[in-house]
């Protein structure tokens, strides 16, 4: 390729239009920072995933089985027979085209099978050339079209495109979910082993250490005691939370991202002081160290059997309920999957607030409380000592995550805590928020380094929002309460507003929290100074 | 002057036809969509399209009766790191630029002679801020494309940064490169622990 930069003229007369053409006649072409690397073949034996190989999805060879074809039809149909959901799905769709313009991929991108509609369309024409009488007689002419390697590669290509964030799902009529679409392709192409690095490596961890980033428990526990030795610099206050605890009234879980990476380890600070100062009995454990599960970004099945871990470590140290941190998937799959898996954990009592009595009835069945729901409690019966000033120097907006908002109902929680822990508070416009949030793009196992391009492209319409409430009331703070959002956002911010970071919702709560016992607080859980602090000083 | 009073009269022609112009380099599946739909929070990548091509213009027929250049690197900037980010190649994320010099042209071509004759100073001007324009957005692409290769190994740096301190490993030299398409994180044969 030649490197020649065309002359102005040259350039006015190149014709951008892309020749119309249908979509099935489209092939897929691999554009540079759109997908992520090809699993190696050690983290799908760790799990017995099958066709473990060297591959790389930029070549021309997959290595795929002889069969492939058949094991993927064979998974199809298997499929077909026991989720009625996607047999409805693949059949109700009237292209109506509601859904079409509501993925942040589409609206990032403009690249058309990025719609959802077509996303499932991928799929759908297979489904129909295969298992329905018209497709099979008819053909194209009744949208099927015969499984080939490009078509294969196609949907690999586009089911890594898709966050599963069910924002589609809102504005469909019929209730289609796409994400569920995703879910079952994302399945079936790992019957063939065409699972990505990103997300193959987590699950393998997880299913070897308990979480997704292999740490081990030595190291599990000397993490935490890292903020330990921070909190004790910025407080005056030692704590001494417990590992491994039999006995324990309370398990507390979290994504691992809260132990390891910034800004995430502010809010597990957050956490611990949280604890420490309600002297809750409660105990970490560095088996069920991860409240994230990339499992579920797998297949059913994985996802099923890297949960269980949770319930069977609190079986094992004989805790009452379990309490999970600020983790967005995690919630997802108690919500909507755990109950179908494994029953209700009847093994554990339903949980009691033991601060404030309160009973959470929302948790009868799983028997695990989001945090958010436990410290907007805590607030609400004024039983925790709050000096918001100290987050003076923050002006915070929040962003709902897709898997606690749209797959879990939690709106007003966090926005309660952040106002009472707050003085400043801005909310994103309505259509960008609650259950109309837009994803940061990097959900479902896609918040890997190599599609940095497609992660902008799919965050644009968050970060947008975002833009729009620093330039009107100079927000500076993103608050969340997600892990990927977390690990996300910052770079999406950097990229597209600049000047505003990200915070878990607990950091802010541990910022505004008065200890007994403290000294006087001059820098915030970041180690910067309070502007409070300072004015008082002037 | 003639010519800024002939754009001002023809702005909104000259306007549509430019957006117009920018939406085609997206499928037409798409360009629709980008075209229609007004609402800045849905549609952020047409109304990003929409009001920098508008500020571009204004700023440019501004600049034409007074001695300064006004600050036109915003609305290029916003537009270009789009572009920057979605299936482009730089020659054709920055195209756009070009193709307001195209539609002036064309709304142009139909005035008489004696008009064409006195603006034609003035136009040249014109056309020569335009390519300095074009030049200036080789930078603003070269600089989000900068960043985005920043964004990638910072991310990875700051992951580590943690784990690697408490693990005591932030001197291995096994800390990986990009290519090698692993990571420490994911327990790159799970090397965490300790040394001693
Ligand atoms: S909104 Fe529902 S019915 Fe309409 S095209 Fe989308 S998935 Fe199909
Ligand atoms: S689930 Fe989310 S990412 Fe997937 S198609 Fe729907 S809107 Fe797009």
């Amino acid at each position: 390729m030649s490197n020649k930069v065309p002359t102005p003229d040259e350039l006015s007369k190149i014709d951008y239009k892309p020749p119309k053409r249908k979509w099935m006649d489209t092939p897929v072409e691999f554009k540079p920072g759109t997908w992520c690397y090809g699993s190696r073949p050690k983290y799908l034996e760790a799990v017995g995933m099958p066709n473990p190989r060297d591959w790389k999805p930029s070549d021309e060879d997959w290595k795929l089985p002889e069969n492939w074809k058949e094991i993927f039809l064979e998974g199809m149909e298997e499929r077909l027979r026991k989720y009625r959901s996607f047999r409805l799905f693949m059949d109700i769709c009237v292209r109506c085209g509601a859904c079409a313009d509501k993925c942040h991929f589409f609206i990032g991108s403009g690249d058309p099978k990025n719609m959802p509609v077509l996303r499932a369309e991928l799929l759908r024409s297979v489904y129909r050339k295969y298992f329905t009488t018209s497709g099979k007689l008819l053909g194209k002419v009744a949208g099927a079209r015969e499984l080939t390697v490009d078509v294969l590669k196609e949907i690999w290509y586009y089911m890594y495109q898709c966050s599963e964030c069910r924002r589609c799902s809102v504005f469909c009529p019929y209730g289609i979910d796409t994400a569920e679409i995703t879910l079952i392709g994302r399945e079936l192409l790992n019957l063939l082993g065409l699972n990505t690095d990103w997300i193959a490596g987590p699950v393998a961890n997880c299913y070897r250490t308990g979480n997704h980033l292999g740490i081990e428990p030595h190291t599990f526990k000397n993490s935490l005691e890292f903020f330990l030795s921070d909190i004790e610099d910025i407080t005056g206050i030692k704590i001494e939370p417990s590992f491994n605890r039999k006995g324990a009234e309370i398990l507390f879980v979290t994504p691992s991202g809260d132990t390891f990476a910034d800004p995430g380890t502010y809010t597990c600070m957050g956490y611990l002081m949280l604890f420490h100062e309600l002297g809750l009995d409660y105990t970490w454990s560095t088996y069920a160290s991860e409240g994230g599960n990339f499992g579920f970004f797998t297949s059913n099945e994985m996802a099923k059997r890297l949960h269980y871990k949770i319930f069977a470590e609190a079986k094992r140290l004989g805790v009452k309920w379990i309490l999970g941190g600020e983790c967005g998937h995690m919630w997802r799959l108690l919500n909507q999957y755990l109950d179908t898996w494994h029953g209700p954990a009847d093994f554990l009592e339903e949980p009691v607030s033991p601060i404030t009595g309160t009973k959470f009835e929302n948790t009868k069945s799983s028997r695990l409380v989001h945090i958010a729901e436990f410290t907007a409690d805590l607030i609400k019966h004024g039983k925790l000592n709050l000096d918001p000033s100290r987050n003076d120097h923050l002006k915070v907006t929040f962003h709902d995550s897709c898997n606690t908002s749209r797959g879990m109902g939690i709106f007003e929680e966090p926005r309660y805590i952040i106002k009472n822990v707050c003085n400043h508070f801005y909310e994103m416009p309505e259509d960008t928020i609650r259950e109309k949030t837009f994803c940061c793009g990097s959900g479902s196992g896609l918040n890997a380094g190599e599609n940095m391009e497609l992660r902008m492209r799919g965050g644009f319409p968050r970060a947008n929002a975002v833009r729009f409430v620093k330039e009107k009331h100079g927000v500076n703070m993103l608050a969340n309460i997600c892990a990927i959002d977390r690990a996300a956002l910052p770079p999406l911010m950097d990229y597209w507003v600049t000047d505003v970071r990200v915070t878990g919702v607990h950091e802010l709560v541990g910022n505004a929290l008065v200890m007994k016992g403290e000294k006087e607080r001059t820098v915030d859980l970041r180690n910067e100074p309070l502007t409070s602090k300072e004015s008082k000083e002037e | 002057m003639e010519l800024k009073t002939l754009l001002l009269e023809k702005r909104s022609v000259i306007l549509e036809k430019w957006f117009n112009l920018i939406l085609e380099s997206y499928p037409p599946d798409a360009s629709g969509f980008l075209r229609s739909q007004r609402n800045q929070f849905t549609n952020p990548v047409g109304n990003t399209i929409l009001k920098g091509t508008e500020g571009l213009f204004d700023k440019l027929l501004g600049e034409m009766d007074s001695d300064s250049e006004e600050a036109v690197s915003l609305f290029l900037d916003n537009i270009i790191r789009i572009k920057a980010i979605q299936d482009f190649t730089p020659s054709q994320a920055i195209s756009f630029i070009f193709d307001l010099k195209k539609v002036i042209r064309e709304e142009l071509k139909n005035e008489n002679s004696g008009v064409e004759s006195r603006i034609s100073g003035e136009l040249l001007k014109l056309e020569s801020r335009i390519d300095e324009l074009a030049l200036e957005s080789f930078d603003i692409y070269m600089k989000c494309r900068e960043k985005i290769y920043d964004l990638r190994a910072k991310e990875f740096q700051d992951k580590t940064f943690r784990l690697l301190q408490m693990a005591n490993l932030i001197s291995d030299p096994e800390l990986r490169s990009e290519e090698d398409h692993g990571s420490v994180l994911k327990g790159k044969d799970n090397n965490l622990k300790p040394e001693k």
